[in-house]
């Protein structure tokens, strides 16, 4: 049953990307383009099938990977607009930046959904023609001492070589494992997001975000909505649905026995943002894990013949909730470093330091370097999510209400307040520590 | 013997996630992520085993109708181990109800079969979004060949009678029936276990080529083709009632031999007849 009366004999690749998610297919891509003989292997039905992002994708690393995408890939909306609301419960105090330029070409972000997008940049991949197979699962690696040499599928006949693997298998990186480079998932180091795609129709969309036709709204909020537990609840409006969804820390979260599920509901409940959804029908209900270890949370990102990209590799700056233009733009470095080594013939971990050279001259690197201290930072500091909204909502509340006292006497009342929350010595503490982590 | 077998997959929407909008009574199809129609993927296994037992020289072509996007359904064929992938697509073939569908694809079968015999036209039982599991024997008239319909098992090929026998299923029990080659058959899903395909089949895959063929491409009445020639008019959808639920025997209180008698005791006098199979 296993063999076929006429098996092909395997053509040989030069690179195996596993994973069919930004970061593999940004790699597969740029390898292809370059000539290389390359093969995607995805566990999922379709490359993008095991994607549970619904949010923004930025134009200027996504046109780094695809010039001008935007023309032809599946998108929702383009964003003209940014919210940051700090919320209490009872209140909502919001910052807003937008943009007309936002609304023109090159655009600065899109709404999509990360499952369409994905399989349309397989597409574009196999066009220049990688060999994309789906619905397989990469049990193993294939290695000749310290040297990975390939990869073990699940299929018949499954084993498959190749000069080198890009690993861009996703938050759980057990081949990165396999390989030593990583130590696998640290609780600290998680956040779980949990999201709901709900319907509703495009006119009420662009009324209740108050958009234009074809613009679209980013919301991020802080504050009483996560319980206390560090993390942001999101909002993102797609054509016809708004994703909605809220991200913790997982560590703080299992530590203060709190649920996922339960924060997105009371996220939901809030009534500033219950009148946003109301009526909406719920279409898709996903939960995921994002690494947030910042740059200390790394694993070794190159091998003997082998390199970790995307999530895999850590490659989320929590700070900025960005993780796919990451994924995109370390598996185009990767898939660069493959073209150069291919040139030189050797696939040692001495020739793919270069990917990690390309990785420390980028933007991802110093990001993740600034904010490497954020996480921790935050996880110390849970008031950051509770008594500073409160405080900073209380003390607007105050000045917005006219009542018989005087604007002086408000001030005094405002200042009491703050100082009634904690000692003045702790809000000193609090910006040293805050100055020293953002730094 | 050398087996050339054409089967004939649709692409469907996946009906497990299809909806029905209660006022107009039609399907929501939008969002709906289309699917292999599962009853073809049997068709494709029967193919396969068919090419493995009769040795060196088989064949197998895999065709499917549909709009473009279809081409994917074809690739995942292809992945099988499957020859030849041909798409008929084409605006005039759009509308078609199961007999303009069998036009189309008969004449595409022709065409097919000019530079290759075609002994086995292998369909699934039916298509589950239409359900009709007419195109199969409608394709067999207009080929001309004998027919086997819900095959539940495959005896084999016979070379030398030039038959293949095979198990049809029939709503109490089944049949052995002999059949002429060419034959067109349709396969249940008992028929057989959908293999797990190998890597070097998949990736020998991508470097086959989906041919696109258009109406210019095969021999056929026009005015037999696509909504103009399709006589099936539909005056109503209605999702079906919702079935009531079923009687609950309680056996919690009483022992398995009470539970046992109470259930033979509610079938007998339902005057079900009980054959006991021996």
């Amino acid at each position: 049953m296993n063999t076929t009366t006429n098996t092909p004999t395997p053509r040989r690749f030069e690179a195996i990307v596993v994973g069919g998610g930004p970061a593999g297919l940004a790699a597969a891509y740029t390898l292809a383009a370059g000539g290389a003989r390359v093969v995607v292997i995805e566990r999922g039905d379709w490359p993008g099938s095991k994607n549970m992002m619904g949010g923004l994708i930025f134009s200027q690393p996504t046109g780094q990977v695809i010039p001008e995408f935007w023309k032809e890939a599946p998108l929702e909306r383009h964003v003209t607009r940014r919210e940051m609301w700090l919320t209490t419960g009872e209140s909502v105090l919001k910052a807003a930046y937008e943009s007309t330029d936002f609304g023109a070409e090159p655009y600065n972000s899109f709404t999509v959904y990360r499952s369409r997008f994905d399989k349309w940049l397989a597409e574009q991949a196999r066009a220049k023609g990688a060999v994309i197979i789906t619905e397989t699962l990469v049990e193993d690696l294939l290695m000749e001492g310290n040297r990975v040499v390939g990869v073990r599928t699940g299929r018949p006949q499954g084993d498959l070589e190749a000069d080198v693997v890009i690993l861009a298998e996703g938050v759980n990186p057990f081949l990165a494992e396999k390989a030593g480079l990583s130590h696998g998932l640290k609780a600290e180091s998680l956040a779980i997001a949990v999201k709901e795609v709900l319907a509703l129709p495009r006119e009420k969309v662009e009324d209740r975000f108050n958009l234009e036709e074809g613009t679209g709204a980013a919301y991020e909020i802080v504050g009483e909505i996560t319980n206390g537990i560090p993390g942001t609840g999101f909002i993102y409006t797609n054509r016809d649905t708004v994703s909605i969804g809220v991200g913790v820390i997982l560590k703080d979260m299992v530590d203060r026995a709190g649920e996922a599920y339960a924060l997105l509901e009371r996220f939901k409940a809030q009534p500033q943002v219950r009148r946003l959804i109301q009526g909406a029908s719920p279409r898709e209900y996903a939960a995921h894990l994002i690494p947030e270890g910042g740059y200390r949370g790394m694993p070794k990102l190159y091998g003997n013949g082998v390199l970790v990209v995307g999530d895999a590799a850590g490659m989320v700056n929590a700070a900025f909730t960005e993780g796919a233009n990451l994924a995109l733009l370390s598996g185009r470095m990767a898939a660069q470093t493959v073209l150069k080594a291919r040139d030189c013939g050797s696939f040692e971990a001495l020739t793919l330091s270069h990917y990690g050279e390309l990785l420390e001259r980028s933007v991802i690197m110093k990001d993740l370097k600034t904010f490497e201290k954020m996480a921790p930072f935050l996880s110390a500091h849970p008031h950051f999510f509770s008594i500073y909204p409160e405080l900073a909502s209380a003390a607007v509340k105050e000045l917005l209400t006219v009542d018989s006292l005087s604007k002086a006497d408000k001030m005094h009342l405002i200042i009491k307040l703050v100082k009634s929350q904690r000692p003045t010595r702790k809000y000193l503490k609090d910006l040293y520590d805050g100055w020293r982590a953002f730094s | 013997m050398a087996i050339h077998s054409v089967i004939c997959v649709k692409q469907v929407p996946d009906t497990t996630q299809v909806r029905i909008d209660p006022d107009t009574g039609s399907l929501i199809r939008q969002g709906i992520p289309s699917v292999i129609n599962p009853f073809d993927l049997h068709a494709v296994e029967a193919a396969l085993k068919f090419r493995e037992e009769q040795g060196e020289g088989g064949s197998i072509t895999v065709i499917s109708m549909g709009p473009p996007q279809a081409e994917e359904t074809l690739r995942k064929v292809l992945g099988f181990g499957v020859d030849r992938a041909i798409l008929l697509t084409d605006r005039a073939f759009a509308g078609a109800d199961t007999l303009a569908t069998t036009h189309a694809l008969a004449a595409a079968i022709r065409k097919i079969a000019a530079a290759e015999p075609v002994d086995l036209v292998i369909c699934g039982k039916q298509s589950i979004d239409g359900d009709t599991g007419q195109v199969g024997p409608g394709l067999a008239h207009r080929l001309g060949m004998s027919q086997v319909t819900y095959i539940c098992g495959l005896v084999g090929i016979d070379p030398e009678a030039g038959v293949i026998r095979a198990w049809r299923q029939l709503e109490k029990g089944r049949e052995l029936l002999e059949a002429k080659l060419p034959a067109a058959l349709t396969i249940t899903e008992n028929c057989n276990r959908i293999r797990y395909a190998s890597l070097p089949d998949l990736i020998a895959a991508a470097d086959k080529p989906v041919e696109v063929w258009t109406v210019d491409d095969i021999e056929v009445d026009r005015t037999k083709l696509g909504l103009k020639g399709s006589p099936t008019r539909v005056n109503k959808i209605f999702a079906p009632p919702v079935r009531e639920r079923g009687e609950v025997l309680v056996a919690a209180e009483s022992s398995a031999a009470d539970a046992a008698a109470k259930v033979m005791d509610r079938l007998t006098e339902q005057g079900l007849e009980m054959g006991l199979a021996g």
